[in-house]
């Protein structure tokens, strides 16, 4: 009895994984398969659900449309569970057992490195939609968030021109993130002339609590005479406590300006505004932009998710405008075929949503504008300023001494993500 | 002169001087035009009206332009305008630009003219926008409001308003200070305008008046009495006049570094105190049962959350919220702590892997209950408001009012729970089944009984230290992971099965990792403490108060 259930078992499982392969090959035939790779549980799956449900309703929307190239679009939904190692083997799962056309995902730095090498040996396209700290560019990767010239340099140089900052914080939660971001913040800021003295760096482990020591050492430094600003890159929900010490230690944002690179709408919405007004991010798109297109996709978004109160941030938009290139891309190429759509992409343009175009560069980074906000009680940002035109993403920061003389151009003849302008050779992965 | 060089570093907030000159000349225009079109201006508020409509510009440079107009109107409607435009609770009506209050009521708006305070019914959210400000704003806001309130009746008020003012007064601003300080009849308020009339000395040409006022300063914490004298200390022509700075910026150096010692210890104490709340429901299920509960955290965690769900229940009374919340979490996370004490851990005395895998089990089934239940977002639990800001000792040393309370309520507990051990029968019996069971159970304890009532005092516990740190963390489905370690550390260190050891290990711990800190950053300072707690560890097993005599060897 028990021997022949042994063998049953795996007889049945054959069956039904012959059964939804087939039927897999089969949709093919009809379908253009989209992967969707967030992580949906986990301690990530608070930022990165939202990103599978904005790509659901984008594909929804297209497929509303009359699809794509004459297929319908079928979205592939997996997830790595916040489990970096487990984001290369789902990466592997839709590239080589799903066959997707593109994949559309992650959102860590860490989650990136992990898939990398698998979209390489694959040859998958991924888009990625999350601000990054630069110095990366692959074949294979479209990265239509922010590069550290698109954000962190802009606002450091508003902080200095506008607000007349001249000591500097830079806070970090300790990862790869934080620590190349402020590498090239602290470059930047002694290539203007900022003394080291003037200078704090301070690192914290995830999810960090006891801000007490830290935010009163921040106060000190600030009260010396000079304006003095925070350069925040520190991550997830570590800045709630961080946000309240500041708060309650008396620090308002008219004396210390926090200027932050990772709280957005979505990150805002679970906590208390109250003490943060005037508190400043740097991004490229904020929900409360007033433009009939955003205003659109707002109204889209609220309707597809059911619930008038969510937000939307910008990642979010990362995501539209990455796809809305990619389909743009395969509709010129009139295939699928990622080295067709790789080429086809290379300076399409689509609207943004804040009222200006983004730019696919040779670089595999977009044209972005760059927005400071100031956060209001209502857990939205007020503008107050703005670039006056969109700045192309920068792989390669001009800031660091090893990566100077290194651009990337993946248009012939150059292609190649990391050529040394000095030498003329290219240093990685090429076609 | 000298007034001019060092006003122009003094510290670069002001506004530039040519926006603010645009603005204006757009004011006076404005004030000229306005009451032309405007049928419904009452004589005499011209200026302050014109100033108003200003508002509704997009340009954050008018609109300061617009505020400056308004504190000078001399209007006193002024400050009510000035202080509801830093409070956000202007807007104007998108329809006719009528400046209004507006108050959230139901989906939109009550609305009153801001100017006569006429009410003017409800208004969609859509048709009433908010007067947006920026930081520039504030600050311009807060200085021309404390100029009105320098004369204000309240002398809290007084007191706030020459603050605000001291670091950079102009010249009118002084002679208000001088006037005011003749006929001050508050002590503290009349300490701070001599200090900033002091200050206003250390600029004046005449190196006698700038001595004198070195003297007044000596010892003050004030920042701005540092910064001035630094300067003084860089550039002042008069040897003396250097020399005086020199020793009153030492003196200020040794009381800045004492009060900085307070305050580390503080933050140590503060840090420790979260710590022993952690920890000591774990004293209790892992010192006295001996039980390896993994679950402790999440115990924490469903306290936090009985937290949050009170605060929905009752959105009228936060303050009150926290004195409901400590029962509630006690009886929700005990009732839990029974459950899983008669469900699961009871089958399994004596087999400590198993308990340490089953109660690791359960930790992942109360995060998941949660996430599905409630939410896989984190959920906002608000601070009271008494438990928001900060206990001002002098400037330069600040405690912050959550941590005192927090700091108290460890203690609270701590004590409660050995009053529990020590004095009641079920302490007794406790203690009696912990040291040897089968001599309790011949005298007639039914050690059943104990086991699961101890199992859900120590949870119970868990659940009011949850309370504490939906104060200070945020409150997810994973925030007990995030004290299951600390908890089983400070246990360890303390001396398993002792209260003592669990409040002096905590609180000793958490002291040293703050005195680490500074120097050696976040990260650097928590991996020291493990360390130093395995090497002590090695050389006292039973940690800091062992358990002594027979008990100890059972």
């Amino acid at each position: 009895m028990r021997t022949r259930k042994l063998v049953k078992r795996p007889l049945i499982a054959l069956t039904i994984a012959l059964a939804f392969s087939l039927s897999g090959a089969l949709g093919a035939a009809e379908t253009i398969k989209v992967g969707i790779l967030h992580s949906l549980s986990g301690t990530m799956a608070i930022s990165e659900t939202t990103l599978k449900d904005t790509m659901l309703m984008l594909i929804e929307e297209q497929n509303e449309k009359g699809g794509l190239l004459g297929k319908k679009l079928e979205p592939v939904v997996v997830d790595p569970a916040s489990n970096w190692p487990l984001f290369a083997e789902k990466a592997r799962e839709l590239l080589e057992k799903e066959e997707v056309a593109a994949v559309f995902g992650c959102w860590t730095s860490v989650s990136r490195k992990s898939v990398l090498p698998v979209f390489e040996e694959l040859n998958g396209l991924l888009f990625y939609p999350v601000q990054y700290e630069g110095e990366e560019s692959s074949k294979n990767v479209f990265y239509t968030g922010a590069a550290p010239n698109q954000q962190a340099i802009p606002a450091v140089d508003y902080l200095m021109n506008e607000l007349g900052v001249e000591r500097w914080v830079l806070a970090g939660t300790d990862y790869v993130y934080p620590r190349t971001t402020n590498k090239i913040l602290a470059a930047y800021l002694k290539d203007k002339g900022v003394t080291d003295a003037d200078i704090m760096i301070n690192y914290t482990p995830f999810g960090h609590s006891d801000w007490q020591s830290i935010v009163a050492e921040i106060k000190r430094f600030g009260s010396e005479g000079k304006k003095t600003a925070v350069v925040s890159t520190i991550n997830g929900d570590a800045n709630v406590p961080f946000y309240k010490e500041l708060g309650n230690q008396g620090i308002a944002a008219e004396d210390i300006p926090v200027v932050a690179f990772s709280v957005g709408e979505e990150e805002l919405s679970g906590i208390d505004t109250k003490p943060l007004v005037g508190h400043l991010a740097a991004w490229n798109y904020f929900m409360s932009v007033y433009e009939p297109r955003n205003n659109a996709f707002i109204e889209t978004w609220h309707e597809f998710i059911g619930d008038p109160d969510r937000v939307t941030n910008d990642p979010m938009e990362a995501h539209y405008i990455g796809f809305n290139l990619w389909t743009k891309a395969v509709e010129k190429a009139g295939t699928t075929d990622p080295d067709a759509v790789a080429a086809a992409i290379i300076g399409l343009e689509v609207p943004n949503l804040t009222g200006g175009t983004a730019r696919m560069l040779p670089n595999h980074h977009i044209t972005k504008p760059v927005l400071i906000g100031e956060i209001q009680d209502d857990g939205q940002f007020v503008v107050v300023w703005q670039t006056d035109e969109e700045i192309p993403g920068d792989a390669w920061s001009d800031y660091l001494p090893g990566s100077k003389a290194l651009i990337a151009d993946w248009t012939p003849p150059i292609s190649c993500g990391n050529y040394n302008t000095e030498t003329k050779t290219c240093t990685g992965q090429t076609n | 002169m000298t007034t001019q060089r060092w006003r122009g570093r003094s510290d670069g907030r002001r506004s530039p001087s040519s926006r603010v000159a645009t603005g204006r000349l757009l004011a006076v225009l404005a004030a000229l035009w306005l009451p032309l079109f405007c049928a419904h201006a009452t004589p005499g508020s011209d200026g302050l009206e014109a100033a108003l409509t200003q508002l509704t510009e997009r340009s954050f440079a008018t609109k300061a332009a617009a505020a400056e107009a308004i504190a000078e109107s001399g209007d006193e409607r002024a400050l009510g305008l000035l202080r509801a435009l830093l409070d956000g609770d202007l807007h104007f009506r998108a329809s006719d630009g009528r400046i209004v209050f507006a108050e959230r009521s139901g989906g939109g708006y009550r609305v009153r003219d801001a100017l006569t305070g006429e009410a003017l019914g409800e208004a969609g959210r859509r048709e009433v926008r908010r007067i947006a400000i920026n930081n520039q704003m504030r600050t311009q806001l807060r200085g021309l409001i404390a100029g009105l309130t320098l004369a204000h009746p309240d002398p809290q008020v007084r007191l706030a308003a020459v603050h605000e003012v001291m670091a950079d007064p102009d010249d009118e601003t002084l002679k208000r200070l001088r006037e005011r300080l003749a006929g001050e009849p508050n002590g503290r308020v009349r300490e701070a305008l001599e200090l900033a009339l002091a200050l206003a000395d250390l600029e004046r040409e005449d190196p006698a008046v700038r001595l004198a006022a070195i003297e007044g300063l000596a010892g003050s914490l004030e920042p701005a009495v540092r910064n001035h004298l630094v300067a003084l200390l860089d550039e002042d022509p008069d040897p003396q006049v250097m020399a005086a700075a020199a020793d009153a910026l030492e003196g200020i150096a040794v009381r800045r570094q004492l009060n900085a010692l307070a305050e580390t210890l503080f933050f140590g104490l503060s840090l420790g105190s979260v710590l022993v709340l952690a920890a000591i429901g774990l004293a209790i299920t892992f010192g006295v049962l001996g039980v390896i509960n993994m679950a402790h955290g999440e115990l924490i965690m469903l306290g936090a959350y009985t937290t949050y769900l009170v605060q929905q229940a009752m959105p009228g009374a936060i303050g009150w919220s926290l004195l409901v919340a400590v029962p509630a979490a006690f009886l929700v996370s005990g009732a839990f702590g029974v459950a899983i004490e008669r469900l699961v851990i009871r089958f399994l005395y004596g087999r400590p892997l198993e308990t340490l895998l089953a109660t690791f089990g359960i930790s992942l089934i109360l995060q998941q209950l949660v996430r599905t239940v409630i939410s896989a977002q984190n959920v906002v639990v608000e601070n009271p408001a008494w438990m928001q800001g900060s206990l001002v000792i002098n400037p330069g040393l600040s405690l912050t009012y959550n941590r005192i309370a927090i700091l108290a309520f460890a203690l609270v507990v701590f004590l409660g729970l050995v009053l529990i051990l020590k004095r009641t029968a079920l302490g007794l019996q406790v203690r009696a089944v912990s040291q040897n069971r089968a001599m309790a159970r011949a005298m007639g304890v039914r050690s059943a009984r104990v086991d699961a009532l101890t199992f859900g005092l120590g949870a119970g516990v868990a659940g009011v230290a949850g309370v504490a740190l939906s104060q200070l963390t945020n409150v997810g489905p994973n925030m007990g992971q995030a004290y299951i370690i600390d908890s089983f550390m400070v246990v360890v260190f303390g001396g398993v099965g002792n209260l003592w050891g669990t409040l002096v290990g905590g609180l000793t711990l958490g002291v040293a990792n703050k005195l680490m800190e500074p120097w050696a950053g976040a990260v650097l300072a928590k991996v020291l403490v493990l360390v130093f707690i395995i090497l002590f560890i090695q050389k006292r097993p039973r940690g800091l108060f062992p358990q002594r005599g027979r008990a100890a060897e059972a």
